[in-house]
């Protein structure tokens, strides 16, 4: 692909263009993690079962309240030591290597998963009583209530906030540089040597960022346009 | 069940902690009246109606919501350093140390959304408020410091509250460009004992009880000082929501 001039960073504004592919990669695949952990939080803090309640509130609590980067070295770092102690425990020495694409996503989707139940439990609360009660009436078992009429209604009135979440959980992925995934600011970081022109490469990555943020705005337009179909607005 | 979980370690590892906990506690209050001072100003101006004042706050929001802070860190702490006029300023001395560069990311990042928080505040003062003022004759200044500032105020608390949270948590960067707050301290003291299983779970620990601390003191502000308003309290989030 031909990149233009300003863009050519001395042969290594390249670079960075695959770098913003691995952000995205990053933000899809972590994005996935947090709309399950999101879907299945809400129905754990909507639950008639106390202990799932407040497995799903410690959940949001807990994460909340630590930042993304000490997780991130906390499940990195952390973790591979209790790996290697866990799997001493079989006998022998053992050299656990965590792989960072993995790790980056899931702590990623771990920490946005907890954002995402709040949105999605908004949203199941706001679906009418009378909708599920419809199904109920219709004969429907709980999980056809759930897949059918809670699931498809309760989706529509996330999006807005699941919007929102995607393109902070986007921004979010830059730490995922600190455990050495070669991402958009870890390959600005690490050209900026070479390059000798730090700002311009930090600055192009910022424009990168800023790319990625417009489209995703575009397609969170269609994608409530899309999901709201069938639906007079008020 | 935490198996290598050593205490003895953690005991010893205190008082180094303790002092990256002032580091933090002093880039968070920093950070935070450096904001509102920014903010305060540009979350007016943003209002205008004129394109020409508004356009640019509006580009300068746009710009550091949309990057990550990380990023901005770097456009300040690495990037500077590519302009010799900057190099040969007189502010070279403070730009080229981490904690600076720290102060300057988090507060330009925090007013950013700071700004749209105040903005959103005044466009929802309700209009009936603002033309009594007007009737009673009061300036436009009056007006902002009487009428708009106080209602826009109470209708802020709970995002600013947040805000603040974000920007306490947020702090943690500073130990990617050498400043030994608390996860800067955690990790010079994993390089000399190799426990970073022990040392993040304990500063995690910290971040969390000082996060709920942060976010229950705010709440208890908000309800002293609108307590004359309490039947009609809004139902607000017991957990940091997103920014």
């Amino acid at each position: 692909m031909a990149l233009p001039a300003f863009f050519d960073l001395k042969g290594y504004g390249h670079l960075l263009i695959d770098g913003a592919l691995v952000t995205l990669s990053v933000g899809v695949a972590a994005m996935l993690v947090a709309l399950t952990l999101g879907i299945f939080g809400a129905l754990a803090r909507l639950s008639k079962n106390r202990l799932l309640r407040s497995l799903g509130t410690t959940y949001a609590t807990v994460i909340r309240g630590i930042p993304e980067l000490v997780l991130m070295l906390l499940v990195y770092y952390g973790g591979t030591v209790v790996l290697q102690w866990l799997l001493s425990l079989g006998g022998g020495d053992v050299r656990v290597d965590i792989n960072a694409f993995m790790a980056g996503t899931l702590v990623v989707g771990f920490v946005y998963g907890a954002y995402a139940t709040e949105i999605f439990r908004g949203a199941f609360l706001a679906v009418a009583k009378g909708q599920t009660e419809a199904g109920q009436a219709y004969g429907m078992s709980n999980a056809q209530v759930f897949l059918r009429i809670e699931l498809p209604q309760a989706w529509r009135l996330a999006i807005p906030g699941l919007g929102n979440l995607w393109l902070t959980l986007l921004k979010a992925t830059s730490i995922t540089s600190v455990i050495g995934l070669t991402e958009l600011a870890r390959q600005a970081d690490l050209i900026k040597a070479p390059t000798k022109m730090p700002f311009t490469v930090f600055f192009m990555a910022c424009l990168l960022y800023l790319a990625m943020t417009a489209v995703s705005d575009v397609l969170r337009i269609r994608a409530e346009r899309w999901a709201s179909s069938g639906f007079r607005r008020s | 069940m935490l198996g290598p979980l050593d205490l003895n370690l953690i005991w010893n590892s205190l008082p180094d902690l303790f002092s990256g906990l002032m580091v933090t506690l002093q880039l968070t209050v920093l950070t935070t009246i450096g904001g509102i001072l920014l903010s305060v100003p540009l979350g007016v101006l943003r209002t205008s109606p004129n394109k020409f004042i508004s356009g640019p706050i509006w580009a300068y929001t746009y710009f550091f919501r949309g990057t990550p802070m990380l990023i901005q860190l770097f456009l300040i702490y690495y990037g500077l350093a590519q302009f010799k006029a900057v190099r040969s300023s007189g502010l070279w001395f403070i730009l080229r140390d981490g904690y600076w560069c720290c102060l300057v990311a988090f507060i330009l990042n925090t007013a950013a959304y700071t700004i749209e928080i105040i903005a959103g505040a005044l466009r929802n003062v309700p209009l009936g408020d603002i033309e009594a003022a007007r009737a009673m004759g009061m300036s436009p200044f009056t007006i902002l410091r009487r009428i708009k500032f106080p209602i826009a105020t109470r209708i802020l608390f709970p995002a600013y509250t947040n805000e603040v949270v974000f920007i306490l948590q947020s702090t943690s960067l500073a130990s990617l460009v050498t400043v030994m707050d608390l996860t800067g301290a955690a990790r010079v003291v994993i390089a000399r004992t190799f426990a970073p299983y022990e040392m993040f779970i304990t500063i995690g620990i910290i971040y969390l009880i000082l996060t709920y601390l942060t976010l229950w003191g705010f709440r208890g502000i908000e309800g002293h000082l609108y307590r004359h308003l309490r039947s009609r309290k809004e139902v607000v989030s017991e957990v940091p929501v997103l920014r």
